[in-house]
């Protein structure tokens, strides 16, 4: 049973994506887990074939339980058991291979839950899986019988009229991890004021030539710079645990999204210096829809070495984050505003954002940040270097 | 294609983007992003919608045209026949 955030102790088994002699391979979904947080499909990381099925449908076991064993594979489909159900795994004091694990805020969506292979059957079908009203599952998860049930004319009970999250398990996943973050970490927070002129000019450009779908968002830009100048301050990317800060060779930012009827959750762009801004772009646009519809994987939710948060145009000016455990950073963007600007001796109208830093204490100094926000604000004056 | 007609093409997309909307609600000066509470990618994902459903170009520069659902009508229905 993965860790899918710092403070998930247990998580239910919903359904066996695979059985014993199917071969896997690293990437494959084989199982989808029922958390706090919402129903999420479990990927393996290993290949060979699966010998033993040890954790029935329906069972809920702690965080580090062998799931499944494969044959072929250097350990068990899923991590190892741990020495606590709640305990992270031992960092070693070298550069993360694989990102740490991160809390998850929040329940992912206020659609049915439902399965993996139920939706691709339903999908098949052409049927919303809204219309199953409540499905046989764990906690009324739609299932691929209930799907065939409801596709043969069957009547299935009626879900109760259901709108928005279930704000009490939500709230109580937030205030989880942000209560341990408060407690733990001692943050140190610090705002920069960005002219966002050649950027704004930049992307209207950029827009112009495009299709719709194919048009960006300020906020990749923000995403795309704050990445990089990650790079030049690699301190602020990373874990810190078990006493020790781990720096991650990866950047795999994790992306806040607002859910409907409350809530947030932050899944991980990976490799997000890396990726050019058409590319982060289809990247959030998958994530916030996934993440909606709740459907995100477990490797996203696990891996992000560092958080940015983007209030967007009908967001606040500016936002100070909580830094996610184990994270040591959470960068925000707020508001683009367009106010007075001194440029040159002269007042002149300019768009701005705030940008803002909260980060760990324990493992830097408000001297990194400033140098991280100044890195920020210099690679967006020159977007076409993004 | 009616006004009506693409009233309704507005309001079915916006449904497919926030299901939870309550799309009897908006009333013609209404900010869509406001009572629907659309984020910039919601409305990002809008304006692609459109621009597939109807074939019509949507400059970024005239989005502000899009907010209120009697302006984006009147928008759509003039870039329909254009």
């Amino acid at each position: 049973m993965p860790a899918l955030g710092a403070d998930m102790e247990a998580g239910t088994l919903v359904e066996w994506l695979v059985k014993p002699g199917d071969r896997v391979k690293s990437g494959d979904v084989i199982a989808v887990v029922e958390t706090q947080k919402g129903a999420i499909e479990v990927e393996i990381f290993q290949q060979g074939v699966v010998s033993n099925i040890l954790v029935p449908v329906g069972e809920r076991v702690p965080v580090g339980t062998v799931l499944a064993q494969i044959d072929g594979a250097p350990g068990a489909a899923t991590p190892p058991p741990l020495e606590t159900p709640v305990a992270a795994p031992k960092p070693a004091p070298q550069a993360l291979a694989q990102a740490p694990p991160m809390p998850v805020l929040a329940a992912p969506s206020s659609r049915p839950k439902i399965t993996p292979v139920a939706r691709r059957r339903a999908a098949a079908l052409s049927l919303d899986p809204a219309l199953i009203l409540r499905g046989t599952g764990v906690e009324g998860s739609i299932r691929l019988a209930d799907v065939e049930t409801y596709a043969s004319g069957a009547k299935l009970a009626r879900r109760p009229a259901k709108k928005g999250l279930d704000l009490s398990q939500m709230r109580q996943a937030i205030a989880a991890a942000m209560s341990r973050s408060k407690r733990e970490i001692p943050h140190y927070y610090l705002t920069e004021t960005v002219d966002l002129s050649a950027a704004s000019t930049w992307i209207e450009r950029y827009n112009a030539e495009k299709t719709p779908v194919e048009r960006i968002l300020p906020a990749v830009l923000f995403l795309k710079a704050a990445a990089l100048a990650l790079r030049e301050q690699a301190q602020l990317n990373g874990a810190y645990e078990n006493g020790v800060f781990v720096p991650s060779s990866s950047i795999h930012v994790g992306w806040a999204i607002s859910l409907r009827g409350g809530g947030l959750i932050a899944p991980a762009i990976r490799d997000t210096d890396g990726k050019s801004l058409a590319e982060l772009m289809a990247a959030m646009r998958d994530l916030v829809e996934r993440a909606r519809r709740g459907n995100l994987r477990s490797s996203e939710l696990t891996s992000p070495t560092v958080t940015i948060t983007s209030v967007g145009d009908r967001g606040a000016e500016s936002v100070t984050g909580i830094i996610y455990p184990p994270q040591v950073a959470i960068i925000g963007f707020g508001r683009v505003v367009t106010r007075p600007w001194v440029v040159d001796g002269r007042i002149e109208t300019r768009p701005l954002v705030t940008v803002s830093l909260a980060a760990d204490h324990r493992v830097t100094d408000g001297h990194i940040g400033g140098l991280y926000l100044g890195a920020v604000g210099r690679l967006l004056q020159e977007p076409d270097k993004l | 294609m009616t006004e009506a007609e693409i009233r309704a093409l507005i309001l079915e997309l916006i449904g497919e983007i926030a299901p939870e909307a309550d799309l009897g609600s908006a009333q013609d000066q209404d900010d869509l992003r406001e009572i629907f509470d659309l984020d910039s990618m919601d409305f990002a994902n809008l304006v692609v919608a459109l621009h597939d459903r109807l074939g019509v170009n949507i400059p970024e520069v005239h989005y502000n045209q899009l907010f209120k659902l009697e302006s984006a009508i009147a928008f759509l229905r003039n870039a329909i026949v254009q």
